[in-house]
């Protein structure tokens, strides 16, 4: 079957993709900026056509709990929110990740803190990589930079989270969901019905119970099972890295930006190289796991780097660890659901050329 | 004298109590005279007797049954504290023909859950609450429970539960039971042999209008925690039968039309 071109909001692509990826259940909660993907899924009445389960939850607790239960039956399951409705989230979270279930978690972030605003930012980074909930634990965090990787993401998400059994997380925000973009869409798979060998769906005589749980009281064997996440998690550090580099072999100066703001760097890079600024950007596509290998080589030809995020400044921290003093790293944001422009972008780049950023640490 | 041999004396008729195939060999960690116990032997008994165990999937809470996985062996998921009915919905909707129950405290079910507990029941789940009413917190040493009885001490009301600023117990199987979603909502005990066949006929019944699809059904089963009530067994079974059936009367609340 042939692509199917369409125009769609990236939040409409994210659910679109989820019944064409063969998803089995989704449970959310109504939260701006990202309802579409309900209010999408609800009209589009997938239970009639591939038998996905859409259920309005009655909160994000409840939604990401049923996201536990559905993925502890080892079916492809998922939820979506924004930064608000993620906070309550956290405590399913990090059960989830204890448990070892795979599912996908979406984050239309908009500003915060508190209720904040429901425009877009990329405040929530910290939240998002370096886990979020209590315990020691890591996401899988892909970040989207247009309503084609909003599609895309959705079943590269799953084939992650199935093939790690972990929680992956779709790190949007307001302006990526909300923009409409052509956007290519894949053919609809089938859901699969394949019993999974841990999942609970029901133990016949021929195998042990299966128990779903993240709780071990012994200390010792708690240790040992810290100790497989975090080898768990440095596979995954070793081999799903994903980014992208745009006029980085003479670049001197480097941004560092993801999704939105990768968009607006973008633009600035170009602005730059016309004034004869050698300008360069790289775009983490993983924010966990980062590309710090491949930060830390530039860091050996460039002058500085520039880390343009929606946020206080969040990523700029991994920039700083992966380049390990190697290099000159500054941040530039704007905050509160306010997007920078290419213009204010490149200004904030000729004052880190001359020494003269405005953030401190 | 003819030597006796035991296989003669363990003969089915001879047995009052025959351990089901589906409780495991670990020991539980209940304390003595718990009914947490009792009330896990029952259910196991009905899933071996309904032939549900190929079917079953089984929701623990964060509570003294935590570990509830250990004891009946059946596919389980260990939820967090309070979201029991929220993983029990989507494993039924996922997978429609398991039988699917939770199992779940009264701190668990009636303080941190209550809007899992409500909505669940409220969309009409088709699956089985077991709610243990101890009227405390036992797991954690004896706090106050949304059931505690007015007057009732525990480590968080060493006064007595003060209605004024504590509020009242909370009667949740007569909360559910005006929820259109619900189908069967009784109130039970297993503190007494008839207790418990009553329970089991109870469970029984629950495992009909499951299979019927008839909606939520929610089986309260009052207990005692005699550690966190700081009785013996037999003083909290009398303490149980003297102050928490009046206020937390036995018997069916609300039944299916035939
Ligand atoms: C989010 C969260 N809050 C608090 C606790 C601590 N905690 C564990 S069990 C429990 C109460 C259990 O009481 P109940 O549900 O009545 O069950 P019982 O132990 O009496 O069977 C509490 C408060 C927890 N584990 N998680
Ligand atoms: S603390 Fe109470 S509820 Fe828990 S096992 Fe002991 S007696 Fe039972």
């Amino acid at each position: 079957m042939e692509k199917e071109l369409r125009l769609m909001k990236g939040n409409e692509a994210i659910a679109e993709a989820a019944i064409r990826a063969g998803a089995d259940g989704y449970f959310g909660y109504p939260i701006t900026p990202q309802s579409e993907i309900l209010e999408y899924l609800m009209e589009a009445n997938p239970r009639e056509t591939t038998g996905m389960v859409v259920l309005q939850a009655e909160s994000e607790v409840a939604a990401i709990n049923m996201v536990y239960g559905g993925a502890g039956c080892g079916k492809k399951v998922m939820t979506s929110s924004s930064s608000p409705g993620i906070s309550l989230k956290q405590e399913g979270i990090t059960y989830i990740a204890g448990a070892e279930l795979p599912c996908l978690i979406v984050n239309v972030v908009r500003g915060g803190p508190g209720l904040g605003t429901i425009q877009p930012a990329q405040s929530d980074y910290f939240q998002a990589t370096k886990g979020g909930g209590h315990g020691d634990y890591h996401l899988i965090v892909l970040a989207p930079a247009s309503v084609q990787e909003m599609a895309d993401f959705v079943e590269m998400s799953f084939d992650l989270a199935f093939k790690y059994r972990n929680p992956v997380m779709i790190l949007s925000d307001g302006a990526i969901g909300q923009m409409m973009e052509k956007v290519y869409l894949k053919p609809q798979k089938k859901r699969s019905d394949e019993i999974l060998p841990w999942a609970t769906t029901g133990k016949p005589a021929t195998r042990e119970r299966n128990i779903i749980t993240s709780l071990d009281l012994d200390p010792e064997r708690q240790e040992k099972f810290n100790h497989k996440l975090i080898a768990k998690y440095r596979e995954i550090e070793e081999k799903e890295v994903l980014f992208e580099e745009f006029m980085t072999d003479d670049a001197e100066y480097l941004f560092v930006a993801y999704g939105t703001s990768a968009r607006i760097c973008q633009k600035a890079l170009q602005m730059a190289r016309h004034e004869g600024i050698k300008a360069g950007l790289l775009r983490p596509i993983t924010l966990f796991p980062y590309p710090k290998k491949r930060l830390n080589e530039l860091a050996d030809r460039v002058k500085g780097m520039l880390a343009v995020e929606m946020s206080a400044g969040q990523m700029v921290e991994d920039v700083m660890l992966s380049v390990n003093g190697k290099t000159r790293v500054s941040h530039y944001g704007r905050m509160g659901g306010m997007i920078p422009t290419p213009e204010e972008v490149l200004e904030n780049l000729k004052l880190f050329i001359k020494g003269q950023e405005k953030w401190q640490r | 004298m003819a030597e006796i041999n035991t296989n003669d004396i363990v003969r089915p008729e001879n047995l009052t109590y025959v351990k089901s195939k589906i409780l495991t060999d670990n020991v539980m960690h209940y304390c003595p005279g718990c009914g947490h116990s009792t009330a896990h032997r029952v259910l196991a008994e009905v899933i071996e007797e309904e032939d549900l165990q190929s079917r079953t999937v089984g929701i623990t809470p964060v509570g003294c049954s935590v570990l509830m996985y250990n004891y009946i062996d059946v596919d389980f998921q260990e939820a967090a504290h309070g979201r029991a009915p929220a993983l029990a919905t989507a494993v039924k909707r996922l997978m429609p023909e398991k039988f699917v129950f939770t199992y779940q405290g009264d701190g668990d079910l009636a303080a941190i859950g209550t809007a899992e507990t409500i909505h669940t029941c409220n969309r009409g789940e088709n699956i089985l609450i077991l709610f243990i009413n101890n009227g405390i917190y036992g797991m954690t040493g004896g706090q106050m429970a949304p059931t505690t009885l007015e007057g009732m001490k525990s480590s968080t009301s060493p006064y007595g539960r003060e209605v004024a600023t504590m509020g009242s117990p909370i009667k949740m199987a007569d909360i559910v039971a005006l929820l259109p979603g619900t189908c069967y909502v009784t109130r039970q005990s297993v503190n007494t042999a008839g207790g418990v066949r009553k329970l089991k006929r109870a469970l029984k019944k629950a495992v009909q209008y499951q299979n019927e699809k008839r909606g939520t059904c929610f089986i309260e089963v009052v207990s005692n925690c005699p550690s966190g009530w700081k009785m013996t067994p037999v003083e909290s079974n009398k303490w149980m039968e003297e102050n928490m059936f009046p206020f937390y009367p036995l018997g069916d609340i609300k039944v299916p039309a035939e």
